[in-house]
């Protein structure tokens, strides 16, 4: 046999080991078993790529590989389960980097060899393309996760950003016409790399989890395209599934937010309070309330559901959400947990963080399934969500117009806990926190709970 | 390899991707993310022959930087992943507080 043959059967096994990976990975109990068996696929496809006899020197690949090792292990063990969504842009801009060097590298050897073809250089063309725009973009998607930078502000962002790609084809065309002038390589990869930074920026904070998924999309297709200059199938194959994996998750995001892809990517962010006075939906009918009346209210309910939203994470309560859970429910109480799909910085977060405090995913209800049970439940605790439980998005028009809600004010009481009355990323108010059955609890999301959990104690 | 084969492959991959990936429950979204991205980091193949060949220097510093990020990648995302889902955890059969009640 071969090396080729070894590489490629290698290979096959090794793409078999991605689909059941990510067949695992869609459901909970096998979940841990597809990852694992993803990773064992990586290892085969490195193990046998090393065969390969274009190989001469193996020290600059271990010397690669140790850095990367140490990085990503460090990266991965000391990340805090709130910053997730920053370490898997990170970790999707590398691979979009990688891809562009890849690329790069691959290119201008088959060039320098006299083995380009038409083919091949539009391969590389959209490799340096996808992977640039992937790499920046996911830059700025972590600074403006981890809150260091917002990116910059791009007047007239939309037209900006359709110039950037007439000038990327541009570049392209003349890596064709001209491939053996490295310039319009890297004049594409700029150009990229700009564009890359000009259509994330503008994305505010409620739409991360659409660019996120977005990006990972990006990532795999930058990996797609790298593979048909490679003339690699595993490249293609991997590059393609991850692709079409974080294209379902961007359908599923945009369409929990009631937007469309063009929408979140090349609409204005909303202008705070837009025709819509706070004070005359606030003005004194607004009730506030404190945890010992919460603790009495929950004392006698039967059924609680928590909706968590991103102030959850940020105030880092969902250890003290546990205990409040635990005490409830030893007090015969069913406590049930209604999660936004867009709840959170990236898709699922919030199941991340409540997993972490140890609450059973078989208590995270999805929206569909625990809407039509509001009716049903004694006390609804809203725990830094605002946009997501706001009944306004059932009315005709707004800036939330049509984005389907958690119908907490179904409940019989609802409780918000929350800062103050400020407005959410939607910047318009919230008629919920003024409604007959909805009591404000004023104060940081974790202390709040604490408090209630104590209240509920001594009771 | 045949473009047109290339082709091929990545369309049928795409709707196989789409097929493993649209039932999947939103508990699972970010794992699934974490761990499609590592497997995204395929790339690291790509960048293990580009840098083991050693065509020019500039090729392999280009592929020697590729070879670090994306095992970094794949590295990152496995690992993190797996300790993500050792969280989660089947709804338990009622039985009180085996280890969290001393808390």
């Amino acid at each position: 046999m071969s090396s080729e043959d070894l590489i490629g059967l290698g290979y096959v096994v090794a793409a078999i080991l991605f689909i059941l990976g990510l067949k695992g990975l869609g459901k909970p109990r096998t979940a841990v078993r597809g990852n694992q068996l993803g990773a064992t696929g990586m290892l085969i496809a490195v193990l046998v790529t090393l065969a390969d006899r274009d190989i001469v020197s193996f020290w600059q690949l271990a010397v690669g590989v140790a850095i990367g090792t140490g990085v990503g292990v460090l990266l991965a063990l000391r990340v805090e389960m709130t910053s997730m969504p920053q370490l898997v842009a990170l970790f999707n801009g590398f691979g979009g980097l990688a891809s562009v060097l890849v690329g790069a590298a691959s290119f201008f050897e088959a060039v320098g060899r006299g083995q380009d073809d038409l083919q091949l250089t539009i391969a590389a063309a959209l490799t340096a393309f996808i992977g640039a725009v992937t790499f920046t973009g996911s830059i700025i998607a972590f600074t403006k996760l981890q809150e260091s930078w917002d990116g910059i502000v791009v007047p007239a962002a939309p037209i900006v950003n359709v110039a950037l790609v007439v000038v990327s084809i541009v570049f392209g065309a003349l890596m064709v016409s001209d491939p053996d002038e490295r310039l319009w390589f890297w004049l594409l990869v700029g150009t990229a790399s700009v564009l890359g930074v000009t259509v994330t920026s503008p994305i505010g904070g409620a739409d991360m989890p659409v660019v996120i998924a977005l990006l990972n999309s990006l990532s795999g297709l930058a990996a797609s395209a790298a593979g048909f200059v490679l003339d690699n199938a595993l490249l293609i194959i991997a590059g393609a599934l991850v692709g079409a994996s974080g294209l379902i998750l961007t359908a599923i995001m945009t369409k929990a937010m009631n937007r469309t892809l063009v929408n979140v990517l090349f609409s204005e962010a909303p202008t705070a309070g837009d025709g819509v006075d706070a004070d005359s939906v606030y003005a004194g009918k607004v009730t506030s309330t404190s945890a010992d009346e919460v603790a009495m209210l929950l004392d006698t309910a039967e059924r609680v559901a928590i909706v968590p939203g991103y102030g959850l994470a940020v105030a880092q309560a969902q250890h003290a959400v546990r205990d409040l859970t635990r005490v409830l429910e030893e007090n015969g109480t069913e406590v049930v947990f209604g999660i936004h799909p867009v709840a959170g910085r990236m898709p699922g977060h919030m199941n991340v963080l409540l997993a972490e405090a140890e609450i059973d995913y078989g208590a995270l209800i999805e929206m569909d399934v625990i809407n039509p049970t509001f009716d049903q439940t004694d006390v609804a605790i809203v725990l830094g969500a605002n946009d997501v439980v706001n009944p306004v998005a059932r009315e005709a028009e707004g800036p939330i117009a049509g984005m389907p809600i958690l119908d907490v004010d179904r409940a019989r009481v609802v409780v918000v806990i929350k800062r103050s009355l400020s407005p959410g990323f939607a910047g318009i108010p919230n008629p919920l926190f003024a409604a007959d059955n909805a009591m404000m609890l004023y104060g940081d999301g974790k202390a709040a709970v604490v408090d209630i959990t104590k209240s509920l104690a001594e009771l | 390899m045949d473009p047109i084969l290339a082709l091929t492959l990545f369309v049928l991959a795409v709707f196989l991707g789409i097929e493993l990936i649209s039932k999947v429950p939103p508990t699972l979204h970010t794992p699934l993310m974490s761990g499609s991205n590592a497997i995204s980091g395929i790339t690291l193949v790509g960048a293990l022959v580009s840098a083991g060949t050693e065509y020019s220097t500039l090729t392999t510093v280009l592929a020697v930087a590729a070879v670090a990020l994306a095992t970094t990648n794949v590295v990152g995302g496995f690992l993190v992943t797996n300790r993500m889902l050792a969280m989660f955890r089947p709804r338990a059969p009622k039985k009180d507080d085996g280890e969290g009640g001393a808390a």
